[in-house]
């Protein structure tokens, strides 16, 4: 039987990359139009970026890890959330987003994009059969 | 006993066009700001990802979780690839067109005196989302994957199943909020 091994925390990490991300996103969101401070934002920006680095770094330190089910998973899931994102992104500039706002919105969809199929991806492939990869 | 059927579609093919034109035409509504466009995207994808969310929370989970883990396997196979196209793009619809939507009629402005309601739905739907696309989806795909497998392990099988009733018992429960949040926004 498929034993699931202890692994490091790379769906925990993503939750909070998500967290960071919709937090600082609706922050600013609530704001529009009118210019307020971007630091909070650009904080949770830097944060989840840190931690989706991290995120890459632990599921390469996994042993036998199902890289060729993680990569089915992700690469689908990237394409759906660039889809997505575009889509708002779209919308943010049609709406006369500009400047440092628009870069730390297009920031946060970006780290939004990345992060799910990572966390996607781990999480199908934590469960994946060794032998088929 | 007869093997685990593994011959079925973890994304259902036939149905991408159907969400590609919903895509397009979203796009078409926010381009050219039609108000009746985009209030028909943000009804529409809001009331039924709301009744969806419900139903799923509170009249299935609940069957689902009284059913036995083949029975369960069966359901999710049939049920859960159309729930992995059908909730994103019912998601999408109902976030871009009601942005649109609350720019179009300036509710988006902190001078306006919806807006404090405004900031409470994106509140309410960031927290369905991290609930959703951190614990749910996840769930769902684990789930699918397994099913995939020559021998599906029930023991995964069950604990992910249990993982999604639960979660979408809470967006469930979540939906709530909106439905009270949305009609203070349509009769203040």
């Amino acid at each position: 039987m498929n034993q699931v091994k202890k692994l490091p925390p790379v769906s925990e990490i993503s939750v909070a990359v998500l967290t960071l991300v919709i937090a600082g996103g609706v922050y600013l969101a609530s704001h529009l139009p009118q210019h307020v401070s971007m630091t909070p934002t650009v904080v949770c920006i830097v944060i989840a970026a840190l931690l989706v680095i991290t995120n890459v770094y632990l599921i390469n330190t996994i042993p036998n890890f199902a890289w060729g089910t993680f990569f089915l998973v992700a690469k689908w899931t990237l394409l759906a959330y660039v889809v997505i994102a575009g889509t708002l992104e779209y919308i943010f500039i049609k709406d006369g987003v500009r400047g440092s706002t628009l870069a730390i919105m297009t920031s946060t969809l970006v780290l939004f994009a990345l992060n799910l199929p990572i966390h996607f991806g781990f999480t199908v492939a934590r469960y994946a059969d060794q032998s088929k990869n | 006993m007869a093997p685990p059927q593994t011959e079925f579609k973890i994304v259902p093919t036939k149905a991408l066009p159907a969400v590609a034109v919903v895509l397009i035409l979203l796009v078409i509504a926010v381009a050219t700001n039609r108000l009746w466009a985009l209030d028909f995207f943000h009804v529409v994808g809001g009331g039924l990802w709301t009744a969806i969310d419900l139903f799923l929370g509170f009249v299935i989970g609940p069957i689902v979780g009284g059913m036995s883990i083949p029975a369960r396997m069966e359901f999710s196979k049939k049920f859960m690839p159309k729930m992995l196209l059908l909730m994103p793009t019912l998601v999408l619809m109902t976030l871009a067109g009601g942005w649109q939507l609350a720019r179009h009629e300036g509710f988006i402005l902190s001078s306006d005196k919806h807006h404090a309601w405004v900031v409470a739905s994106m509140i309410v739907v960031g927290l369905m989302a991290i609930i959703a696309l951190g614990y749910l989806e996840p769930a769902n795909l684990g789930v699918l994957f397994e099913l995939k497998k020559e021998r599906p392990n029930g023991e995964v099988i069950g604990k992910l199943m249990k993982r999604f009733l639960y979660t979408a018992g809470i967006t469930g429960a979540m939906q709530v909020a909106t439905l009270i949040i949305m009609t203070r926004i349509a009769t203040l």
